[in-house]
């Protein structure tokens, strides 16, 4: 995309269902957020502000996933007016945890949670962007790295392809200087099957990576998995391990199928 | 629309967390109705949390919130250590407090600068603010940032960290790890004074309802994990009694349900709240600053919530050096938990008020069933009353200037409408 001469480029960002988080990135991005704001027209961004461009816009970040019929409508309307468009975030690329209403009874849970199921109005599935109307670029993470965002906001202000690499976490682990602690200590880790981009930050606090980055970009899961049985991990919690934050993300999902009903 | 009435509509709420809208109908100069529509998609936490081990409720709690992941993670092992007959205290404890004291600091410093001020100086966003005042700006957006850092410094990442675990972290810091942050926060304690004296400034109207505040009171110390649930009108309570005293309610425009102190009504909780019934635990400064702010021990003004919550970032500063400063590395990051069979729960202080968590385990600590209640569905019956009480004393105004004022009302109360479904477009109707 090639930012127009005459005004600087307008910036949107939609939020579907979501926790907020991953667009609150942008404003935890303390020391760039105001040189951000000098080189986009923030024209439509409700979290920051109530004044509101109408579309088209250059670039739109989309937060959230697809759960309602009126979203579903919605998300036509924002790429309607939109050159680029760029999920940010687990829900918006993966359905996000809600997607574990894929695997259930969608009026049992409502009735779980509401004493008047009948007062909500919600869809079967919780659905990524992509599944809706066609993306063109994809930030993983629950939440998003503050790095890759600002990686592909300058990207796509400057025309050119963002910089966002599709290797696992073990690249990451190793970078850092972390003792895999899988290797180690026998500890169950997500990072050989999932996507780079937060920095291997649980290894580093001793802990296997839970994989809220989504799987990587050719992942052997169903070896993973078989070393974690070999570590012996119970079938139902590897089935759980696949089924979190990218539990709708198609390698997770059929991993999770094949080891749990 | 009859010609006697007038009818104003924006689309859209801004600068509150999550999707949500105001409609107030006005007929013959009366407020008739006033209706929160939160239109944030249900998410369903409580359902998928059934089946899932007790271990996961941290981490997929949080995904709740990404303002306040912190306090999810926090009330979710404290309900999980219940449970499980576990009491986790000494450093653990205190860590776990030194957390919660950054995502307090993120949280009110970005309510405060970003969210809630533009209303009050006539801005529609802190980035317009900036233009014209730089440095206050960058105040607030350093604020927020130390607070962020104490959060990854603790817990791996600011949103959604990842080092709480039922029975305390997977890693604890070195002392020397603290003390890079502890300078910053010498800086952030300068810059929330300073935001005290900023926003006492600001002009507040008179508008002061009569709240039943509720909040957690600890013995000694300013309420962030632990203490009874008291109110303002004489409730003081275990938290085990959570659920015989309050209830909650499904309404139709809703997908956030609305609770009730059951037989009495609407409730308060959050920084008004807390403040007012625990003044006496604040540090000397921050009484004194609060103060020197014109601020007496209770507050009832739900505009004056800024000055509150810059107190509270104040706090939130002192306490953590305190904690940092007697801090000793713990001998093992976490207390070790054996799976039972067991019910448990919690209420800790998010940001913006008590959170409650409540868990039902089977012997191999496999959840079977969970009750989260979230502090803005804890207010939307006392913001409802607040509003038709607050657009009735303001119906000399345009609509446009009419419209402004109510969005700025709803941001006194920092709603987050993510939580609270786990909320705003702006109708009014004059008829």
């Amino acid at each position: 995309m090639k930012p127009r001469k005459a005004a600087k480029p307008r910036l949107a960002v939609f939020k579907f269902a979501s926790c907020d988080g991953c667009q609150l990135s942008l404003l935890d991005c303390e020391d760039e957020l105001l040189a951000v704001a000098g080189a986009v027209e923030i024209a439509n961004f409700l979290e920051a502000s109530r004044a509101v461009v109408e579309g088209p816009y250059d670039v739109t970040l989309v937060e959230g996933s697809i759960t309602t019929a009126h979203d579903a409508k919605r998300i036509r309307e924002v790429r309607a007016q939109t050159k680029v468009l760029a999920t940010i975030g687990a829900c918006a690329t993966a359905g996000g945890i809600q997607a574990l209403r894929n695997f259930a009874d969608v009026k049992a849970y409502t009735s779980i949670v509401y004493a008047h199921p009948e007062y909500i109005s919600t869809l079967e599935t919780s659905t990524p962007i992509a599944a809706h109307v066609p993306v063109d670029f994809e930030l993983r993470g629950c939440p998003i790295s503050k790095a890759q965002l600002l990686e592909l906001v300058a990207a796509l202000l400057h025309g050119r392809k963002p910089n966002l690499p599709a290797h696992s976490v073990c690249i990451e682990c190793k970078r850092r200087g972390t003792v895999c602690v899988m290797v180690a200590h026998g500890t169950p880790c997500l990072g050989p099957v999932t996507h780079a981009g937060c920095g291997a930050i649980c290894p580093a606090y001793e802990r296997g990576c839970y994989g809220c980055f989504g799987p990587q970009e050719t992942p052997n899961t169903a070896s993973l998995a078989a070393s974690w049985k070999a570590l012996g991990v119970p079938r139902a919690a590897i089935a759980r391990a696949f089924r979190s934050f990218n539990a709708g993300a198609e390698a997770f999902r059929k991993e999770g199928d094949a080891h749990g009903g | 629309m009859a010609a006697d009435g007038r009818r104003i509509r924006v689309d859209a709420l801004a600068r509150v967390e999550g999707e949500g809208g105001l409609h107030v109908e006005v007929r013959d100069g009366r407020v008739e109705e006033v209706r929160l529509d939160i239109y944030e998609p249900p998410r369903f936490f409580e359902a998928f949390l059934r089946g899932r081990d007790f271990r996961e409720a941290p981490d997929i709690t949080a995904r709740i919130c990404g303002i306040c992941p912190v306090a999810y993670q926090m009330s979710a092992v404290h309900a999980m250590e219940d449970a499980l007959g576990v009491s986790v205290g000494g450093q653990l404890r205190e860590l776990r407090r030194l957390l919660y004291c950054g995502e307090w600091i993120e949280s009110h410093a970005l309510h405060i600068y970003m969210l809630h001020a533009p209303d009050f100086l006539g801005y529609e966003d802190a980035i317009r603010l900036a233009k014209d005042h730089p440095k206050i700006v960058e105040r607030g957006l350093a604020l927020k940032k130390t607070g962020n850092e104490l959060v990854a410094l603790i817990g791996g990442r600011e949103i959604h960290p990842i080092n709480v675990r039922v029975g305390g972290f997977y890693r604890v810091p070195e002392k020397a790890d603290l003390r890079g942050i502890a300078e910053k926060l010498k800086r952030a304690r300068d810059a929330s004074l300073e935001t005290v004296r900023w926003v006492a400034n600001f002009e507040f109207p008179d508008f002061e309802p009569e709240y039943e505040f509720v909040s957690l009171r600890h013995p000694a110390q300013y309420p962030l994990n632990e203490g009874r649930v008291v109110s303002s009108k004489g409730l003081d309570i275990d938290v085990h009694e959570y659920r015989e005293r309050f209830a909650e309610e499904h309404v139709r425009h809703s997908n956030a349900l609305h609770s009730v102190l059951k037989g009495r009504g609407a409730y308060f909780v959050g920084p008004m709240a807390r403040y007012s019934l625990n003044f006496a635990r604040l540090p000397a400064s921050a009484r004194e600053a609060a103060r020197e702010a014109g601020l007496g021990a209770v507050c009832r003004n739900p505009f004056k919530s800024i000055i509150v919550r810059a107190v509270e970032t104040l706090f939130a500063c002192e306490e953590a050096l305190r904690i940092i400063d007697a801090y000793e590395k713990p001998p093992a990051p976490a207390v070790e938990i054996v799976p039972r069979a067991g019910e448990g729960c919690a209420m800790t202080e998010a940001p913006r008020g008590g959170l409650y968590h409540r868990y039902r385990l089977d012997s191999e600590g496999r959840i079977t069933d969970a009750v989260i209640i979230p502090p803005t569905s804890q207010n939307l019956k006392s913001v409802e009353s607040d509003m038709r009480q607050f657009v009735q004393q303001s119906l000399h105004l345009d609509d446009a200037a009419l419209t402004l004022r109510c969005e700025q009302a709803i941001r006194n109360y920092d709603p987050c409408i993510s939580c609270a479904t786990h909320f705003l477009t702006l109708h009014i109707e004059r008829r």
